[in-house]
């Protein structure tokens, strides 16, 4: 685990709201010189606290009007291997993530789809052949926020 | 994030590409990104600009690993707010975005109406936040909690 001052906080904050800016941009923003801004980036993205970038689309705007929340219960526990369903799952096209959960679910799937329609062929042929796949309730995203978490 | 009311961006080939490989790889600069669509530098830039403009391309930020900052615990409350409250979901997701330690806020059209993702250090402290600032929070008609145990994908690409 590691250790963050206030200013590592304010840089994680930043750069989770926008990746794209400098580290000369975010030095004038926190009163730091560009190389002790650069090297406090470094050691985040060392340390793991920073795992990667991610792009923000609307994906409305490219004709994936439909996010879904499904609730995937394992049919045959025991005898399917958890490797199985999860390797299927990562490989629909469709399929945004995965979580394996404990509770009244065994997986958590979000899932993109253009319309209604094109969600029940998802469902259907995708979803529900999924290996041990059992029972499946669905919840389609009506609004979403993200917000920037305990930093700050 | 509003889903119903974007219009729909048309992409051609190019486009396509484009995007498929920045979703892969965001951190790419448009020089990198353009050698490997085969484009010149300068048309992927014009691109990126326009898709930029049409506001299909939002930006971008760094994803962080809660679990490398102390935060190993990650529970998804599943939460049915009382409807005969005329402001339920609106006093809801005020009160919501006030605990620092919820990371998202989701509302649904089906048996659950509102998600909340929680992060917590440990076990104790998860209790902590769940008695004192989840349960506190109003018009909670019933609440149901998938704990996390591992993040298989969370790419969260669009199939384009």
């Amino acid at each position: 685990m590691i250790d963050l001052d206030d200013i590592d906080r304010q840089l994680l904050r930043a750069l989770g709201a926008d990746a794209s800016q400098s580290a000369g941009a975010l030095g004038r923003r926190f009163g730091l010189s560009q190389p002790a801004t650069w090297r406090r980036i470094k050691r985040l993205h060392d340390s793991g606290a920073i795992t990667g970038r991610r792009l923000f689309l609307d994906a409305g705007a490219l004709g994936y009007g439909v996010t879904v929340f499904l609730g995937v219960k394992l049919a045959t526990k025991g005898r399917v291997s958890l490797e199985d369903f999860e390797r299927a799952a990562c490989a629909i096209p469709e399929v945004q993530g995965v979580d394996h959960v404990l509770g009244l679910y065994d997986y958590r799937l979000r899932v993109v789809a253009r319309d209604i329609a094109d969600f029940e062929r998802v469902l259907r042929r995708r979803i529900m052949m999924l290996p041990g796949a059992g029972a499946v309730e669905a919840n389609v995203l009506l609004s979403e926020e993200r917000r920037p978490g305990p930093i700050g | 994030m509003n889903f119903v009311e974007s219009k729909i961006f048309m992409l051609d080939d190019v486009d396509r590409r484009v995007l498929r490989h920045l979703q892969a790889e965001p951190s790419l600069a448009t020089s990198e990104l353009a050698e490997i669509c085969g484009l010149a530098p300068a048309t992927c830039a014009r691109r990126l600009e326009r898709l930029h403009d049409a506001g299909v391309l939002k930006g971008q930020g760094v994803v962080i690993s809660w679990a490398a900052l102390g935060f190993a615990v990650e529970v998804s409350l599943r939460i049915t707010l009382d409807k005969t409250q005329s402001r339920a979901f609106e006093d809801f997701i005020a009160a919501a975005r006030e605990v620092p330690e919820v990371l998202e806020i989701q509302t649904f059209l089906g048996s659950v109406d509102v998600r909340l993702s929680v992060i917590a250090r440990d076990m104790a402290h998860y209790q902590d936040i769940y008695r004192t600032r989840i349960l506190t929070l109003p018009h909670i008609a019933d609440i149901e909690a998938l704990m996390q145990i591992a993040r298989i994908k969370a790419d969260e690409t669009v199939p384009i």
